[in-house]
């Protein structure tokens, strides 16, 4: 078995995400019948996607297992690879080397607990995962709180869907924009100054963040206020990865590989952690 | 045991079956690994030859995958292994750090395929010290001078000939082949044990910190003041990296030519300032301090806590090759002392 192969896949559909054009979500279909069964993946989890003769990238996996038959990627054009991705077509040839990573504890600790998600701008793809993965095992969990904020109304990822939630009834969203756009009549703010207004009760709960580090620190006072504790929050640490095992040494934290021991940690671990990342 | 000359004609028997590679002079005044033809024994200097054995374990490049870049074709674009090309190798004039930083090195890359087989396939004939030099301190790692860990054979160098003994079963059967050897007399066996004994004392002030920097806090040695007047004279020049048997980081690229494309892997170091780089422009280890404590705390103190083991096997290349004289020694010292 050789943990360097990728699976063959085909791009089978792209969606442009944001209106900048720089993000787009792939669905991606594996060709051989036998890798498409047995896939399978926590939401949090990441694939190395990979295109011969560029390079690999690690991107989180924005699909829930319980979507069968294919993965979807939201990719954000930023490098070598990223960008020659976006030059690519529905029927072109990619790899995929995964699933990756240690994803969120869903079928464990957060299992019966008060779900809060909190998100920050195109961070939200592997809680795409996690939150649809939630909905298909609803029973299985508490209240399910939803922060997620973009810059403006046209880079808010998964539109439709978002709307779609908007209307449940076992759902509790809350969707923002930094500043006022028009057309948006949905709530203004940053996703911190959001998070601090829904004041999400810690009690039975988890916490699940993903944003720009500079969302994150200051999102937590807010949380901290109402008695959020350190290990009731789950963040997803980013890095420059290579080999996606733990090898090459490239996305260490200290003595961690957020490739291989993350990239999921309760900030209780990321605060014993030197900062490097 | 068998006289020198009879060594020389296994060894040219043996290089039928295996490409034999050891330490000689390189015509650039340095003994580093070379191909060695009908016989010829090693140079053995004490000590470490220039460059470590870690070549011929995970080379570089190495192809990982192979892939047709002509658009028409059916299979474009589609990664593949590669065929197996080597020859199987014999490495002679191993010394036992060299040898021990293959075992180190396995542990990372347990589930690696491309090293493992290299593992199987090349066999260890390792050469005991019988004195050591200034740089060099593998008792301080856990190794020693006569030490067997990942050899298929050891000899020792007498004056009456090489007394050989097997300590895999791969070795044994290799040493079945040496049909003039004979076995060793009396005071042959006692000289064989003097060096045994004698040849670990002979390196300086022996000590062990695996044990005791187990015990430290990770943040306390993290951020210790030392660290940066240490790394002050540091110009990430990469020399450690590059001759250190158990620095094991690489890089991973895709290249074209002709039609044919391949994905190559190469050693990287931590020392560059590109290591770390995003593509957003992010870099975490940006500042020159962080990279310099990050090799050292991975050596000696995140390897150990997943592994067990120091990684490095003091064989004392980086204290002879860095430019600016920075010393493990000496950070293992002021680590200690936390």
């Amino acid at each position: 078995m050789n943990p360097y192969l990728p699976y063959p896949a085909r791009i089978d559909d792209i969606v442009v995400e944001t209106e900048d054009g720089n993000l787009k979500t792939f669905r991606l279909v594996l060709e051989n019948e036998e890798e498409r069964s047995r896939w399978n993946h926590v939401p949090g989890q990441f694939a190395m996607l990979s295109i011969a003769g560029k390079g690999e990238i690690p991107i989180g996996i924005a699909s829930s297992p319980t979507e069968k038959g294919h993965l979807l990627f939201t990719v954000n054009r930023a490098g070598v690879v990223t960008t020659a991705l976006h030059k690519m077509n529905v029927g072109d040839p990619i790899g995929v080397r995964g699933p990756l990573g240690n994803g969120f504890p869903v079928d464990t600790e957060l299992r019966g607990k008060n779900i809060v998600i909190i998100a920050g701008g195109f961070a939200f793809t592997t809680l795409r995962a996690t939150l649809i993965y939630m909905l298909e095992n609803r029973k299985d969990y508490g209240k399910i709180t939803v922060v997620y904020g973009a810059r403006t109304p046209g880079m808010l990822l998964y539109k439709d869907e978002l709307k779609a939630w908007q209307e449940r009834d076992d759902l509790d969203v809350h969707i923002t924009v930094d500043r006022e756009a028009p057309g948006w009549t949905g709530l203004v703010g940053f996703v911190p100054t959001i998070a601090g207004q829904v004041k999400p009760s810690p009690e039975n709960g988890a916490a699940l963040i993903c944003g720009p580090p500079i969302m994150i620190k200051f999102t937590m006072p807010p949380l901290e206020e109402v008695g959020w504790t350190d290990d009731q929050v789950y963040l997803s640490l980013e890095n420059r990865m290579k080999c996606g095992l733990g090898v090459c040494g490239h996305c260490n934290v200290g003595p961690v590989y957020v490739c291989k021991d993350g990239p999921v940690f309760t900030r209780a671990q990321v605060q014993k952690l030197p900062v490097e990342f | 045991m068998l006289p020198k000359a009879d060594f020389q004609s296994w060894l040219k028997e043996l290089s039928g079956q295996f490409d034999i590679f050891g330490p000689k002079e390189n015509g650039k005044g340095s003994v580093d690994w070379q191909r060695l033809e009908g016989g010829e024994l090693p140079d053995l200097a004490p000590g470490v030859p220039k460059g470590s054995i870690k070549t011929f374990f995970f080379p570089q490049p190495e192809t990982l995958l192979e892939f047709s870049a002509r658009p028409k074709q059916e299979d474009a674009f589609r990664l593949k292994e590669p065929k197996e090309t080597d020859n199987p190798r014999l490495l002679v004039g191993v010394r036992p750090c060299d040898a021990r930083s293959v075992v180190l090195n396995s542990m990372p890359y347990e589930q690696d395929p491309y090293f493992q087989r290299r593992r199987q396939s090349v066999v260890l004939v390792g050469f005991a010290c019988s004195q050591g030099c200034s740089t060099c301190f593998c008792t301080w790692t856990g190794g020693s001078p006569v030490g067997t860990e990942g050899l298929d054979l050891m000899v020792f160098v007498l004056e009456e000939g090489l007394y050989v003994e097997s300590v895999t079963e791969k070795g044994e059967r290799l040493l079945e082949g040496a049909s003039t050897q004979r076995q060793p007399n009396d005071s042959e066996l006692q000289a064989v044990q003097k060096i045994r004994q004698s040849a670990p004392s002979g390196l300086p002030e022996a000590m062990e910190p695996a044990p005791r920097l187990k015990e430290k806090d990770l943040m306390a040695l993290y951020n210790a003041p030392f660290w940066q007047e240490l790394s002050d004279s540091c110009i990430n020049c990469g020399t450690c990296t590059f001759l250190c048997p158990t620095c094991y980081c690489f890089d991973i690229q895709d290249e074209t030519l002709k039609g044919k494309g391949r994905r190559i892997r190469y050693w990287d170091s931590c020392m560059f300032p590109l290591f770390t780089l995003h593509a957003s422009g992010h870099n975490p280890r940006g500042e020159k301090v962080k990279r310099v404590r990050n090799r050292f705390m991975h050596k000696l103190k995140y390897f150990p806590e997943r592994f067990g083991p120091l990684s490095c096997v003091g064989c004392g290349r980086c204290v002879r090759d860095c430019p600016v004289n920075i010393d493990i020694r000496q950070v293992m010292k002021e680590l200690l002392a936390i």
